[in-house]
């Protein structure tokens, strides 16, 4: 017999907030199985641990609900789960409903819900030490006489937290609850438990009324908001860097030992510029992401979050997205692709969509290579009103561009949807509470898995492709430019020239925009081997300057500037918007409009520029 | 009086919430959250921008609603305003 057919199956179920995950990862520790459910976007956590008796348990972490009455995808896949109807999932054996003993006034209704339900039900009364801090006092017992269902305290952040929970769900299953009175009023049923079961000397804890006095201030909480970002986007950028240059040096080394036991041919070409360099540029982004992770998670968990979106929430609505947006939209500087699976988080499908559709906007670190080599060919080293650097008001006008243009289209966006039905808010602002190193140790490795994996793959295929496209034909004999030139890329680039030529775009450009639509920092190195120059990206952009400055016209530089804040050709980003709306609808109109406001501004730049300089 | 015209740190009570249109999904929520009848409910403090959203205490819990969602909930005249 195998394991998957003895194996227990639990589901842990409860409000958003109960500390239900926490408690999962105390359970399975590492073993855990990150999918999607069929056919939809929910996240789908897995995972099993071996029980004292050494029974096999199967442990289903479900996402967060406020009722069963569901009023999003993640609610209904919790309330399918648990009734045993939804596809491809078995009904659980046990639900363990997991409540947060401070906040027994909303999480005992659900629990309510949960044993109507015709499942055995066990409570696993969280979070116990923040209550026994508090003077919240619960008589146990009682409260299992009143509910007929087994109550258990844990602890979800102390390693032995869950000790009793494990040795209750060891033992013989709990009989089928009683479901109470079929018009049982769930609120008044609550209060009466709260009076029978809990004394509460208070209906909040002081510290998060002490920390919420400053946090959600109209203007400390705005600056306290404005300084947290600030040092976010400070140690994403200066922590990264070391990182990610030893992670470049590092592929190449590894690449150039593997191929230099192979004869000069097109394997060799195909390992040291296709895939090697494919898996560097994947790689490269990864300290960033995990940097960025490392801080959006604990402020997740610490219970920021919800504060940041309480605080933007009148700004973003406005402009048609929601506060829940903001997260998702701060994470696109790093890359696009975390920001849009951070998307996963905004209940309302619409703002969902319309988040994911502006995200690209946001300036991604890829173009910074790109930027950094224009702006330092063409604007000239400057200073500005005594203080300002020209080419810093440069950088900042490009990221500020970026952010504007994202908030016009999703106003555009809101225009034009034909669902005007109201969004909801509806916002839990949850207690304050330090993050636990498991948890964050847990999650980072979640998304660092799923960014590997999901977006890996892609561009290592693309950049194969690319590599093939750029490498054959092989120039013919006697040939004296640059080999790309010759190849399918260099054909298409010129091809291309008619089209990008209103915009100033020459051949050279044309043909670095197509390995650029892997990543695109690698249009720098490409437009290096259009100008058959060979090194490091920093060399090829410290010699590349000079050279481009003398040959481009100042028009051209700065459309490719304006170009770049657009920029639709990154395909990975493009295949997490498939993957994440399960739609190539979504694709092709997120690729349409983007290309459009690309060209859109490139021509004006370049025809007013060229008006003005002329 | 409505929640969404309360003023900042004042408590009353909830007499019911009121569906926008029929089946109005944002109500239901509301009536599951513990919007409810007898319920008391405090205006903790409003939004930076325009005084909304709203963060509003019910319960043990604290939420934040835009004005249209707690212009839904109908306060008991009694214990409204001293």
């Amino acid at each position: 017999m195998s394991s998957a057919e003895t194996a227990l199956r639990i589901a842990l179920v409860g409000n958003p907030n109960c500390g239900k995950t926490a408690l999962f990862n105390l359970l399975t520790g590492s073993r855990q199985k990150v999918a999607n459910y069929a056919g939809v976007t929910v996240e789908r956590k897995q995972g099993r641990y071996v029980a004292p008796s050494g029974r096999v348990v199967d442990l289903l972490d479900l996402p967060g609900a406020y009722s069963l009455d569901a009023a999003s995808p993640d609610e209904a896949i919790t309330r399918d789960v648990c009734l045993g109807i939804a596809a491809g999932e078995t009904r659980p054996d046990l639900l363990v409903c997991v409540a947060d003993a401070t906040n027994l006034r909303l999480h005992l209704r659900f629990v309510l819900e949960v044993r109507r339900l015709g499942v055995p039900v066990v409570l696993a009364l969280n979070m116990m030490d923040a209550a026994a801090r508090r003077g919240i006092r619960i008589d146990i017992a009682a409260l299992e006489r009143e509910l007929g269902i087994p109550v258990i305290e844990t602890v979800a952040v102390r390693r032995a937290g869950a000790r009793a929970l494990i040795e209750r769900i060891d033992g013989p299953l709990p009989a089928l609850p009683d479901a109470g009175p079929a018009d049982l009023d769930l609120h008044a049923e609550v209060r009466r438990l709260l009076a029978a079961t809990v004394r509460m000397p208070t209906r909040t804890a002081a510290t998060d009324d002490a920390i919420d006095r400053v946090a959600l201030h109209p203007v400390w909480g705005l600056v306290l908001l404005g300084v947290l970002m600030f040092l976010i986007f400070q140690s994403v950028f200066s922590w990264a860097e070391p990182l990610m240059d030893a992670i470049e040096n590092g592929i190449k080394a590894l690449g150039a030992f593997s191929v230099a036991a192979l004869p000069e041919g097109p394997l060799r070409s195909l390992l040291a510029d296709g895939v090697f360099a494919g898996i560097g540029s994947v790689l490269v982004f990864l300290p960033q992401i995990l940097i960025l992770f490392l801080f959006i998670l604990a402020l997740e968990e610490s219970g920021y979050l919800p504060r940041a979106a309480f605080l933007l929430d009148r700004l973003m609505f406005k402009a048609g997205l929601s506060g829940r947006s903001f997260i998702p939209l701060l994470s696109s500087f790093a890359c696009a692709i975390p920001g849009i699976m951070a998307t996963r988080s905004i209940q309302d499908p619409r703002d969902r969509l319309a988040t994911i559709m502006v995200a690209p906007l946001m300036t991604c670190s890829a173009r910074l290579p790109v930027y950094t080599l224009l702006i330092a060919a063409f604007i000239p080293q400057r200073t500005v009103a005594g203080v300002f650097n020209l080419q810093g008001i440069v950088l900042f006008a490009l990221y500020v561009a970026g952010i504007v243009s994202a908030l016009a289209v999703a106003f555009v966006i809101k225009r034009l949807r034909r669902d005007r039905s109201e969004h909801a808010l509806l916002l839990e602002l949850p207690s304050y509470r330090w993050p636990h190193p498991r948890d964050l140790a847990i999650g980072l490795w979640e998304r660092a898995w799923i960014f590997l994996k999901r977006v890996g793959g892609i561009i290592l295929a693309l950049t194969v492709l690319l590599w093939f496209l750029s490498s054959f034909p092989a120039p013919p004999d006697g040939a004296t430019g640059p080999a790309i030139d010759y190849s399918f890329a260099g054909r298409i680039g010129r091809a291309l020239e008619v089209v990008f030529a209103p915009v100033g775009f020459n051949w050279q450009i044309c043909i670095a925009l197509i390995p650029g639509l892997a990543a695109r920092e690698v249009a720098v190195s490409a437009l290096g081997t259009v100008y058959a120059l060979s090194g490091s990206d920093d060399t090829i952009a410290a010699e590349l300057g000079p050279l481009i400055a003398g040959q481009w016209p100042l028009a051209t530089a700065l459309s490719l500037l304006v170009w770049y804040i657009f920029a639709p050709q990154c395909l990975s980003t493009l295949a997490v918007i498939r993957r994440e709306t399960n739609s190539w609808r979504n694709v092709w109109i997120a690729a349409g409009y983007l290309f459009a406001l690309a060209y859109a501004a490139s021509f004006v730049t370049y025809q007013v520029t060229r008006m003005l300089t002329s | 009086m409505r929640l969404s015209e309360l003023l900042p740190g004042n408590t009353a009570v909830v007499r019911e919430v009121e569906d926008v249109g029929s089946a109005d999904p944002i109500a239901r929520r509301l009536r599951d959250l513990g919007f409810v009848a007898g319920e008391p409910v405090k205006l903790v403090t409003r939004g930076p921008v325009g005084g909304d959203p709203l963060l509003v205490q019910i319960g043990f819990t604290r939420f934040a609603l835009r004005r249209s969602e707690a212009a839904r909930v109908w306060l008991q005249a009694a214990g409204a305003t001293p």
